[in-house]
């Protein structure tokens, strides 16, 4: 029983040290942001490249899949109350608040994250970071704020292109096979999405993509420089963030309807 | 430097379609008419019962959108409903005795302001109150009048 | 500890600095009294080290005796728990970021895989230091890059990734990067360590001729002992946190102590053991099936 009380301690205070790592972590990443992308735009224009225009294939695929689901699903259920019609805006409603924020910000995880994680991880391994500093070049402004704005500045256009395509997809299903009247699709979308839910989806993209992406580079920086502990950073990365999106999700959505 | 120009191009065009996605979701998937909440005339309406009636639920016409309803507020004082309603500009010739009344789209749809115009050479304009209400049908009394009017036969 | 302890006489002061009489402060860099530890292990314990200006001096030792931790030191990435490191007379764990930063752009340092930035082709890399801390024009980074590369004969790889870069080439590339910024100090991580006879040899070279050549500090940590003292003006033998010989590579090969020369002759067994110290070997063999 003691050794389960002292083993319980133990566990708070590493998570406790943890978590305070992180926050100075993101503290020192916010004060040195604005110059980075000031004096260095290229080196974030690259990072956005690779977060978010090397992504683009992922979401693309993954958002037309998740449209047509919703459009199959949402055309089954609408049916019953006799209001297909409806699916327009069944659609568009739940993607854009809900699934569109929350998917892309898991598949930027998957993709963008881990990426991330690694070539920050196998850069510390292979004392790349540690050059850097013998170089008299801080490697958190040179390579981690690069990486960590480019996430930032990738997942609202990301969630929004996610959204984009899942629409059409619905629309695709919905109109094209179940045959939905096109015009009351657009229409009921029209008349009863407003722009409070764009904007909801979009600050919870924002929120998603500091958080996604500070998770994946603190977990590169901070691994372990062994092939193992990069392995480790990566997996850290994916399942961290899928936690923190879905439990920051449900706060945001209570925060944002209420 | 040809690998420069391709990560360019490629960041060019992600961004380039990313604020087409966002133009997209803002211009195609909400009703523009939303928008005239800031521009049009605002009017109210006195009500017994609003039921199920929210913010924003449209105004309409003949079936037409005109507006949207902006505030609902119980008043204290006269022990009814005060429902405000924004119109767009261009429907400004609406006669002054139109009747406002409170009704369901559909069977599960939600509730809206049907106005049904009137006969008066004068208008509506900003501030004015529609004074003719039909109260929202709440579902439950209706149901209640009607097995209390087989109950007593 | 149940090793065995074998007890070295203190040296004041080493006899290669000693011997350059008259000139007794051109130390470059001053390791005084270093103690340091990680997690439980003690790595050094009262270490003194006297690095002298212009010359090449190797920091030798077995395996595991902390000697890219010493490197680490020197250069401010780590805090020792005593003592003090002075770069030209200034104690580097004092130094402000600013400072610190100022003294690692007069050092260079190769670490023990080239650490080249594997986003960037082999150019780029020699021009990163220049590029970060300069704002020279494109044809003289140019001209700086492609003389660099030249010297350590690698001129013809500038438009290669790193990636595809034997481990030797890579090194060289590290090198020529180490030079960009033309510094007083440069310091070598095991620069030796998994190269081929060729790579080896060409590394060595490069490494004497630019200390002669550019009249650089050259501080070498190696265990390949032979080859490391063919070129050595002065060493230092490490081993269990402290400097157990230092002096020319002469004198080390003829020190009596039984440390350095099972180090220095490279035999398998002697004060260092070769077995790992464990329970008596025919009792464990016949204990049955005891765990």
């Amino acid at each position: 029983m003691k050794d389960f009380l002292t083993d319980a301690v133990q566990t708070l205070v590493t998570f406790l040290q943890g978590l305070g790592q992180l926050g100075l972590f993101f503290v020192s990443l916010l004060v040195y942001s604005p110059r980075t992308l000031v004096r260095r735009p290229q080196l974030v224009m690259r990072q956005v490249y690779n977060s978010g225009a090397m992504s683009l294939t992922i979401i693309l695929t993954c958002g037309l899949f998740v449209g047509m689901v919703l459009g199959l699903q949402g055309f089954d259920t609408l049916q019953r109350f006799g209001a297909e019609e409806a699916l327009g805006t069944f659609a568009a409603l739940s993607l854009v608040k809900e699934l569109g924020p929350v998917l892309t910000a898991l598949l930027f995880a998957g993709r963008a994250g881990t990426a991330l994680a690694s070539e920050i991880g196998l850069m510390r391994a292979t004392d790349q970071l540690a050059a850097m500093e013998m170089m008299a070049v801080d490697p958190i402004r040179r390579v981690v704020i690069p990486r960590f704005l480019g996430g930032v500045i990738s997942m609202p256009f990301l969630a929004a292109i996610f959204n984009m395509v899942a629409i059409f997809g619905a629309y695709l299903v919905g109109v094209s096979f179940m045959g939905v009247d096109e015009g009351s699709f657009w229409s009921q979308m029209y008349a009863n999405v407003a722009v409070a839910d764009i904007n909801q989806g979009i600050i919870k993209s924002v929120v998603f993509g500091v958080v996604a992406s500070l998770l994946a580079v603190f977990e590169g920086y901070n691994s372990v420089p062994t092939a193992e502990g990069v392995g480790r950073a990566t997996t850290r990365t994916v399942v961290i963030t899928a936690i923190v999106v879905l439990i920051m999700d449900y706060m945001l959505t209570a925060a944002l309807i209420g | 430097m040809k690998q420069t120009r391709a990560v360019e191009v490629g960041t060019g065009l992600f961004v380039l379609l990313g604020f087409g996605a966002l133009f997209f979701l803002i211009t195609q998937t909400t009703g523009l008419n939303q928008e005239i909440g800031n521009k049009g005339y605002n009017i109210s309406a006195r009500f017994e019962n609003v039921g199920d009636l929210k913010i924003r639920a449209p105004v309409t016409i003949s079936g037409v959108t005109i507006g949207r309803v902006t505030a609902i507020a119980f008043d204290a004082e006269r022990l009814n409903a005060v429902v405000k309603m924004t119109i767009a500009p261009q429907y400004d010739k609406l006669p002054d005795d139109s009747e406002a009344a409170i009704l369901t789209a559909g069977l599960i749809g939600g509730q809206y302001v049907g106005l049904t115009p009137g006969g008066s050479e004068a208008f509506l304009q900003d501030g004015s109150e529609v004074e003719f209400t039909q109260s929202a049908v709440v579902l439950e009394n209706l149901i209640g009048k009607f097995l209390s009017s087989v109950g007593s036969k | 500890m149940s090793e065995p302890r074998h007890e070295v006489p203190e040296r004041d002061s080493p006899s290669c600095t000693e011997s350059k009489v008259g000139e007794p402060d051109k130390a470059i860099v001053e390791i005084q009294d270093v103690a340091f530890t990680r997690g439980a292990t003690r790595i050094f314990d009262g270490l003194n080290i006297r690095i002298p200006r212009g010359k090449i001096t190797a920091v030798m030792g077995p395996s595991g005796t902390g000697k890219t931790t010493l490197l680490r030191l020197m250069t401010g990435q780590l805090t020792p728990d005593r003592g003090q490191i002075l770069v030209e007379g200034k104690d580097v764990h004092s130094m402000s970021r600013t400072e610190l930063y100022a003294m690692r752009r007069k050092m260079g340092m190769l670490f023990q895989n080239g650490a080249l930035l594997t986003d960037l082709d082999v150019f780029e890399n020699v021009a990163f230091p220049l590029r970060e801390h300069t704002n020279l024009p494109e044809r003289l980074i140019r001209h700086i890059v492609l003389t660099k590369l030249h010297a350590v004969g690698l001129r013809g790889t500038w438009r290669m990734m790193p990636s595809a870069l034997s481990g030797g080439m890579a090194r060289r590339v590290a090198m020529a990067r180490a030079m960009a910024t033309d510094p007083e100090i440069i310091i070598y991580d095991e620069p030796l360590g998994g190269l081929d006879p060729i790579s080896m040899g060409v590394i060595l070279r490069l490494i004497k001729r630019l200390n002669d050549a550019l009249n650089i500090t050259t501080i070498v940590v190696s265990h390949d002992v032979q080859e490391i003292a063919s070129i050595a003006d002065c060493s230092y033998l490490i081993s269990n946190g402290k400097v157990i010989a230092s002096g020319k590579p002469d004198e080390l090969r003829e020190n009596a102590n039984p440390i350095v020369q099972q180090f220095m002759t490279g035999m398998a067994d002697g004060p260092v053991p070769f077995h790992y110290p464990g329970p008596d070997y025919s009792e464990q063999l016949l204990g049955g099936s005891s765990e």
